[in-house]
């Protein structure tokens, strides 16, 4: 009875083995490196391991599928926190410089710079409204899309007679402005406030 | 580490042990002290009992530079990882090339404007000096830009030449991105770059950060590495909306880049020395505890030796007048 025991409890402890070392190989393995770089490093200077670099932070994003798929993934970020991370949508709607722009799954890929306006994320029925100030919108091939944004505020934390007030001080300075500078600023104020009142009532 | 300096300590009592301390430690006692102890036989405690004092007064210092340390830390680290979120996109658009071969190379290296955080500065320069070498070659140049006072003081050294522009107090107030894209866009005025190569600590945990380094490519860079294919071959696939030119929205898009990347940058640089402080000075603080035990054990055992000795000479006096 007792002959094959020790088979049996080498086999258990090869099995342990391989386990313990599959779950040490399961942190993220930098595949995604640049090899060339690393090569190119060891090379050079063998006595520092080479630095990381951003990509092997980051999850590696799904190549173009061939189908369009139903949802939109959607990362919405600011630099002060990530609103929408890897969320799954229907639309959204993104106030790019020459128009509004709503996204369904499936756009072309698209590199839009942002204005400020209404952000607007479509989830069945609920529909979220961000105001943005300015920032970029990358749409991709696989049906995400990344909106990086200076600033936003969801659209009901903006009090409505600030803006009122934000607008007719931005118009009276950019009447007054004397340099080039004074009146660039003016009319940037202008043109955010007069988007956020336009935001508020439309 | 600990056992070194213990041991270095060690050395440094094998002399107060000895009989006849004050001459050989003359030059770190007060004159007036040393006034006291001529003509006295017995064994001094007076050199532990101050080194005591001193080692004493260095914990609670290191322990207070720890706590504060770690308060720090608890607010930056959520700045940190919110902002991680910031420079992602980025990455999946314009890639990752850190092989890049171009002409222009600027290495900006981040590090901290106070020392006494373990070896993120020094790490940090070393990555810099080492991307220096690897992108140095001939017709090529290469410059630093240099945040913070600490990798200033160890680049200043031996790269004094090459040092394009040097920023310091950072950290004064709280980092925003406000603050960092006003820094960013002094960098992008003030040198000129065909790819910018951030070299920072990124913040892993309280005791392990990693040197990083992240790659940012002129606007004409980038349109002539997507239209040769490679890396960044993506981009051109890409329609652009809204600015007159491609070349427009490119240079606006690696601005934004720049100053996002310079963002999370900062953050998880302040992140990581200040964590690295918090173990430094926890474990300047456990030496100094080990410390302290092994002087209060020799303060103990010389003032033992010392009233033997005493109760020796009154015991012998006594049975020599006996006898």
């Amino acid at each position: 009875m007792f002959r094959q025991a020790p088979q049996l409890m080498a086999r258990a402890t090869t099995v342990a083995m391989r386990c313990r070392r599959l779950f040490s190989t399961d942190v993220p393995v930098e595949a995604s490196a640049d090899s060339t770089f690393v090569e190119a490093w060891r090379k050079l200077i063998p006595n520092i391991e080479p630095p990381k670099t951003p990509s092997s932070f980051m999850t590696p994003r799904p190549s173009t599928p061939a189908s369009i798929p139903t949802k939109l993934t959607v990362n919405f970020v600011l630099p002060y926190s990530s609103q929408l991370s890897n969320k799954e949508v229907d639309m959204v709607i993104i106030p790019a410089t020459t128009g509004l722009m709503g996204v369904l799954p499936g756009h072309v890929a698209t590199i839009a710079e942002l204005k400020p306006g209404v952000f607007s994320v479509h989830e069945g029925n609920d529909v979220t409204k961000y105001f943005v100030s300015s920032g970029f919108a990358f749409i991709h091939a696989n049906s995400f899309a990344d909106i990086i944004a200076v600033e936003a505020v969801p659209l009901d934390h903006i009090d409505p007679s600030l803006v009122h007030k934000g607008l007719a001080d931005f118009t009276q300075k950019l009447n007054s402005a004397s340099t080039d500078l004074e009146k660039a600023e003016a009319q940037i104020g202008v043109d955010v406030h007069s988007a956020l009142n336009s935001a508020l009532t439309g | 580490m600990a056992m070194a300096a213990l041991r270095r300590e060690g050395r440094r009592f094998a002399p107060m042990i000895s009989p006849n301390p004050i001459n050989s430690l003359r030059s770190s006692l007060a004159p007036s002290e040393e006034q006291a102890f001529i003509g006295v036989r017995s064994i001094s405690t007076q050199i532990v009992r101050n080194r005591m004092k001193s080692v004493k007064n260095i914990q609670k210092i290191t322990k207070a530079m720890k706590m504060v340390a770690a308060s720090k830390l608890r607010a930056i680290q959520v700045r940190a990882e919110n902002s991680r979120g910031l420079w992602q996109p980025f990455t999946a658009l314009l890639g990752d090339t850190p092989s890049v071969d171009v002409k222009k190379n600027v290495i900006v290296t981040i590090s901290s404007d106070k020392g006494l955080c373990g070896g993120i500065n020094s790490t940090s320069v070393k990555t810099s000096r080492a991307l220096f070498k690897l992108n140095s070659g001939p017709d090529k140049e290469n410059r630093y830009v240099v945040l913070g006072e600490k990798a200033k003081a160890q680049l200043i050294r031996d790269s004094r030449k090459d040092i394009e522009i040097t920023l310091t107090e950072l950290q004064k107030n709280p980092l925003n991105y406000t603050q960092v894209s006003v820094l960013a866009d002094e960098i992008l005025k003030n040198v000129e770059y065909d790819a910018l190569r951030i070299v920072f600590n990124k913040f892993g945990s309280v005791v392990s950060f990693m040197p990083t380094t992240a790659t940012i490519l002129s606007p004409e860079i980038v349109e002539k590495e997507a239209e040769a294919g490679g890396k960044i071959g993506d981009l051109d696939s890409y329609e652009i909306e809204g600015g007159e030119t491609k070349s427009e929205i490119l240079q606006n898009l690696t601005e934004f880049q720049f100053s996002c990347v310079m963002f999370n940058a900062v953050l998880e640089n302040a992140c990581s020395e200040q964590g690295a402080r918090m173990s430094a000075m926890d474990s300047s603080s456990r030496n100094a505890g080990d410390m302290l035990d092994r002087l209060t054990l020799t303060y103990n055992r010389t003032r033992q030796a010392s009233i033997t000795t005493e109760l020796i000479e009154i015991i012998s006096g006594a049975s020599a007048l006996e006898g």
